[in-house]
């Protein structure tokens, strides 16, 4: 690739950081991914939210280039990752869902280990190292053998590793996996600073709830791309107030609310779910029809879960 | 910051910057394997059990062998068993260091250190050379100091024969790490790594005249140490073991005692292994793209 198109392909995709285009990939007869498109711009938090087996693992293998692209084209940082996958390297920093530091080394020695592979050492390294360090709060723990760390401090490690070279798209795979609550939030506050600051994010969750909190959502289902929206994009979509009935014999309530009452329910194993503007009112009508049919009767603000639901007609997981 | 910002900013795009790539591409490169050698001696240091099996486990063999066999052996020179067997057990140390700092290989894919480093702008030669420089350091360390015990109790006498046999140490520990990565690089768990081992790398030593001398060819052996002669014959380890023999023992004439190649015959094919072995492992790591993804 010439010079003169990397400057054109940055300048014509404005902020966009990194761009996917139409990418497919197939493990033999199994199409894993196809026709995926996204953009990822600089200082968002996008999240890629999907079941097991959706294909987000394909996709996050794809972008950190350790699987070849079949069909379609990334860029990051402008730069095409199938022509020249070294610099592109360069521009992300990867946190992967399994662990990778060394056990027998220190937090420091990880650290510098991972300056080396980014040519970052000497001075620069100490700084920046410092700098991350303080930023993550692992600065008491630095000469700790990362066998000692708890989880939640291994990932701050694995994050600082990620961070270390300044890439301009961090991708995290399931981040969370592993963590308690009050590590994830910490894990979240962490993102939301380096973002602020730039950096753009893109992770991969199975977790809806942290897909929530995300700038923007991309739903994958069966290696397709379903939704792409900020999440209360996506929720508003879906209305004011959703209404989930548990019923004993959810065919038999099915049956009962389309007939007594003219509802179109969404029935998924024994849950039924009923879009609503007003869901109070609806709510005393639904347990007189149903009397002792109904297990439990719940009024919700739609969340992801409704729109993956809503788009596949499967429940998430 | 400055400093730093530089290599890794992504907006900006220097004149030539494949050549400004290619270099800062081969700089951390450099970078990367010194610091995967170094990362190899910091871990094999701190695990002591590793330490002291590589050193231990070929000293028992060597007394318990050597002492054992002593009186039912008697080699070229009137060397006994112990005697014949230093260099034997010199190449066994090589062999078990090598095997087990390439082993680590595998343990990094399955913790997951190698993904950072699958990943990282540097490409695969890194990984090897690291591995390979880290490896064979520690195992030709192992062996001087096991070879300078060797010489404290005057098993081998002390000549100037020891410059060329700390040269040669280090290319055959270069061969036998190439040849761990081999091995290591596309399997998924160490199990099977033993396997190979018990295989392929112990027979390999076993059939390199270190535990017994190579039978010459001659009218009066039978069929089966003529197959034998031959398959020792055809194993590249074979010469450099005769080499060290000799460099250990220069007063010796092994040549009347069957299977003696010449000088520069054991020094080329020690050459040609070693770098035979970091080619293949080399191609196999660039070009592998499946092992990748194990995890």
């Amino acid at each position: 690739m010439s010079p003169i198109l990397i400057r054109e392909r940055s300048s014509a995709a404005d902020d966009a950081v990194c761009c996917v285009t139409d990418v497919g990939y197939r493990y033999g007869d199994n199409v894993a991914l196809s026709g995926i498109d996204l953009t990822v711009h600089r200082g968002e938090i996008v999240t890629l939210l999907g079941p097991n087996g959706s294909g987000k693992t394909t996709l996050f293998r794809l972008l950190c280039t350790l699987l070849p692209l079949q069909q379609g084209s990334i860029a990051i940082g402008g730069v095409d990752v199938a022509s020249d996958p070294l610099s592109a390297r360069r521009q992300i920093g990867i946190v992967f869902q399994s662990p990778s530091l060394d056990k027998k080394l220190t937090v420091d020695e990880n650290i510098a280990c991972q300056g080396a592979l980014y040519g970052i050492r000497g001075e620069a390294l100490k700084r920046r190292r410092n700098e991350l360090l303080e930023q993550l709060e692992l600065t008491d723990r630095r000469g700790d053998f990362c066998q000692t760390l708890s989880g939640g401090l291994k990932r701050r490690v694995e994050l600082a590793k990620g961070m270390l070279h300044q890439p301009t798209l961090l991708l995290l795979d399931e981040p969370s996996t592993g963590l308690d609550p009050s590590a994830r939030l910490k894990l979240w506050s962490s993102l939301r600073v380096m973002a602020n600051s730039g950096t753009s994010i893109l992770m991969t969750t199975h977790i809806l709830e942290e897909a929530d909190k995300a700038d923007r959502v991309a739903i994958l289902a069966g290696g397709k791309k379903i939704a792409d929206a900020s999440p209360s994009d996506l929720r508003s979509e879906m209305g004011d107030g959703m209404v989930t009935i548990v019923a004993r014999d959810a065919e038999q309530a099915e049956q009962t609310l389309r007939n007594e009452l003219g509802l179109d329910p969404l029935r998924i194993h024994n849950q039924l779910r009923l879009k609503s503007d007003k869901p109070a009112e609806l709510v005393p009508r639904l347990a007189a029809c149903l009397g002792n049919e109904a297990q439990s009767i719940a009024i919700g603000r739609p969340g992801l879960e409704d729109v993956f639901i809503a788009k596949t007609g499967e429940q998430f997981h | 910051m400055s400093t730093l910002t530089s290599p890794v900013e992504p907006t900006v795009v220097p004149v030539a910057p494949r050549v400004v790539a290619a270099r800062a591409t081969l700089e951390s490169g450099w970078g990367a394997a010194w610091m995967l050698a170094r990362r190899e001696w910091v871990r094999f240091f701190r695990q002591r059990n590793r330490v002291t099996a590589a050193i231990a486990q070929p000293l028992l063999f060597w007394l318990l062998f050597g002492t054992g066999l002593r009186g039912s052996f008697t080699g070229a020179g009137q060397q006994n068993f112990l005697e014949f067997f230093l260099p034997g057990t010199i190449g066994l140390i090589v062999l078990f260091t090598a095997i087990f700092a390439t082993i680590s290989v595998i343990e990094d894919r399955r913790e997951g250190f190698m993904q950072s480093v699958l990943v990282a702008p540097v490409g695969r030669w890194p990984v090897l050379f690291g591995k390979v420089m880290g490896g064979s350091a520690i195992a030709w360390v192992q062996a001087v100091f096991f070879l300078s015990l060797v010489l404290m109790f005057g098993t081998a006498p002390l000549t100037w024969s020891l410059l060329p046999l700390l040269l040669l140490l280090a290319l055959v520990a270069v061969a036998m790490c190439s040849l761990g990565m081999i091995v290591a690089w596309p399997m998924d768990s160490t199990q099977g790594f033993h396997a190979i081992m018990m295989l392929g790398l112990m027979p390999m030593w076993l059939l390199s005249g270190s535990f017994f001398p190579i039978p010459a060819y001659d009218s009066e052996v039978g069929i089966g140490p003529m197959i034998l002669g031959t398959i020792m014959r055809a194993n590249p380890l074979s010469y450099s073991m005769a080499e060290m023999r000799h460099l250990l023992y220069p007063s010796i004439d092994f040549a009347s005692a069957g299977f003696a190649p010449s000088h520069l015959t054991c020094w080329l094919v020690s050459i040609a292994a070693a770098i035979f072995t970091t080619t293949v492992a080399w191609r196999l790591m660039r070009g592998s793209r499946r092992a990748d993804i194990v995890v």
